[in-house]
């Protein structure tokens, strides 16, 4: 039984059918899908949630198919660690890691997106996949697309690095590398979209494909005890994500799943491409396209799409938006590492090095929940630390060389005889 | 045919009537969907409707004016 009502345009309210549709004709608003919210709170609650199966469908009253899932059943339900250990290296009381590194198949949140937006690609009777991606959304999708048999397309920058593009080959997809800027990439696109009638997830199939990031909002304020917390730090690229996790937090309040904690969403970026968090500073409703210059890579989107909402969202909920240099994400990554055992992304870098901001400004409460957002695997991003970690000590097999290294460390060991 | 495109205007361009030129220059139909304005940076969701040739000029003309030309997705790549 599904409970999607149709698409409606976040602008002017036009009402659209649930189709492969994305900009309102009228006003060329972005759309959105729209539920019998009323029908969901009869047959949805805590309890018939925790007896499902640990992964991000538990909540599919309030996902945009109209079947079952035809691929990604494992997705979701990644740990929220409570990080006792980063907690006390940042003199906060509560502080919790949301560890989407290792979600499953392809150790991103995109996951939980593309799981979404092929299965309502194929309800849809799409028989192609495709996007544009730098990263994680082309591994996403080329792996999640070889496990239903679809065939799929992948348009990347022709300049990008070996080792993402490996991580989508892998998988059979035709990726096409394309020569040209950054914008002549996007308007590419956009033209092969409206051409070959594909089913783009990030283009017409965007509205379904969005609403898959819910569920990282649903999963924390269930793994929290059904509470909601104090503070949220959520990365920004296009910046979907936080306005998603914002919908899903007011979601569970209309349901009345949980209770309203009045948390406030705040948006991370990095220095090198920041148009939203600038926007947010200067208290303005523009935002100013940028070149992107940064090691986060994933985050590099100059000119993000639904940067107006998440300028909204940060507004609306008291939040802020923060950003940090290529050094202090590098750090952040590795305090996380360090403390936590989580090697995350540089994306992650961002989030925790905004988070390490945030408390410094007194902005978050350090007696206050905390969540961080962390949405891919560092050991997809490994050539952003390169020179940047400690070198690996060579020696001969002889054990007085290992000696001379425990001396050279200044650390003195009980020894067994 | 139609195409639809965001442009945003630079700051020494917001103050000129380029919408009015291109209508005047070349034989293309412009809508207006959506505009926001301010003294530092002018955003504009415009229609275009004319034959394809006669498209690309209008936005060739813009372009040199300094204007930015987007297909309405924004940056879709991510």
């Amino acid at each position: 039984m599904s409970y999607m009502k149709g698409l409606k345009c976040r602008e002017c309210g036009k009402e659209y059918p649930k189709e492969a549709l994305h900009v309102c004709e009228l006003c060329f608003g972005p759309l959105e899908v729209s539920y019998e919210y009323d029908k969901i709170k009869e047959v949805l609650s805590r309890s018939v949630i925790e007896k499902r199966s640990p992964n991000m469908w538990r909540y599919k009253e309030l996902l945009p198919l109209e079947g079952d899932p035809s691929v990604g059943a494992q997705v979701g339900f990644t740990p929220l660690v409570r990080a006792k250990n980063l907690g006390e290296a940042l003199g906060v009381k509560e502080i919790y890691i949301k560890n989407d590194a290792v979600n499953f198949p392809t150790l991103s949140f995109k996951d939980r997106v593309v799981s979404v937006a092929i299965s309502r690609a194929r309800e849809l009777g799409f028989h192609i996949v495709a996007c544009a991606s730098t990263g994680n959304l082309a591994n996403s999708v080329a792996a999640n697309a070889a496990a239903c048999g679809m065939e799929t397309y992948v348009f990347i920058p022709y300049d990008l690095e070996k080792t993402k593009i490996m991580g989508t080959l892998v998988y059979g997809a035709s990726v096409v590398g394309i020569k040209g800027t950054y914008d002549e990439v996007n308007r590419l696109c956009s033209e092969v979209a409206g051409k070959y009638g594909w089913a783009f997830v990030n283009i017409n199939i965007r509205p379904y494909y969005a609403e898959g990031s819910k569920t990282f909002g649903y999963e924390i304020a269930e793994q929290l005890g059904w509470k909601l917390p104090r503070h949220i730090v959520v990365p920004m690229a296009g910046g979907s994500l936080i306005t998603k996790i914002w919908k899903a937090f007011n979601e569970f309040i209309k349901l009345g799943l949980v209770e309203n904690n009045n948390t406030k969403v705040y948006g991370a970026q990095a220095t090198g491409c920041a148009p939203i968090v600038n926007a947010v500073k200067e208290g303005s409703e523009l935002i100013r396209p940028v070149r992107p210059n940064t090691i986060a890579k994933s985050l590099a989107i100059g000119n993000p799409a639904d940067g107006y909402y998440s300028a909204k969202v940060m507004r609306e909920s008291g939040g802020w938006g923060e950003s940090v240099t290529d050094e202090e994400i590098i750090d952040s990554m590795k305090l996380l590492a360090e403390t936590e055992g989580i090697f995350a992304e540089t994306a992650g870098g961002v989030t925790l090095g905004v988070t390490r901001k945030l408390i410094e400004q007194g902005r978050i409460n350090r007696d206050e929940s905390i969540v961080v957002s962390i949405t891919g695997n560092g050991l997809k991003t490994q050539e952003a630390l390169e020179g940047k970690l400690n070198k690996v000590t060579v020696i001969n097999a002889r054990l007085s060389e290992f000696d001379d290294i425990v001396k050279a460390n200044g650390k003195e060991y009980a020894l067994k005889g | 045919m139609k195409k639809r495109v965001y442009l945003t205007y630079p700051k020494d361009q917001v103050k000129e009537p380029l919408l009015y030129h291109v209508g005047k220059k070349f034989n293309v139909v412009t809508n207006i969907r959506q505009a926001s304005v301010s003294d530092k940076i002018g955003l504009v969701a415009l229609e275009l409707e004319g034959e394809a040739d006669e498209i690309d000029k209008a936005i060739q003309y813009f372009i040199d004016k300094g204007v930015k030309v987007e297909p309405i997705e924004l940056d879709i790549i991510e």
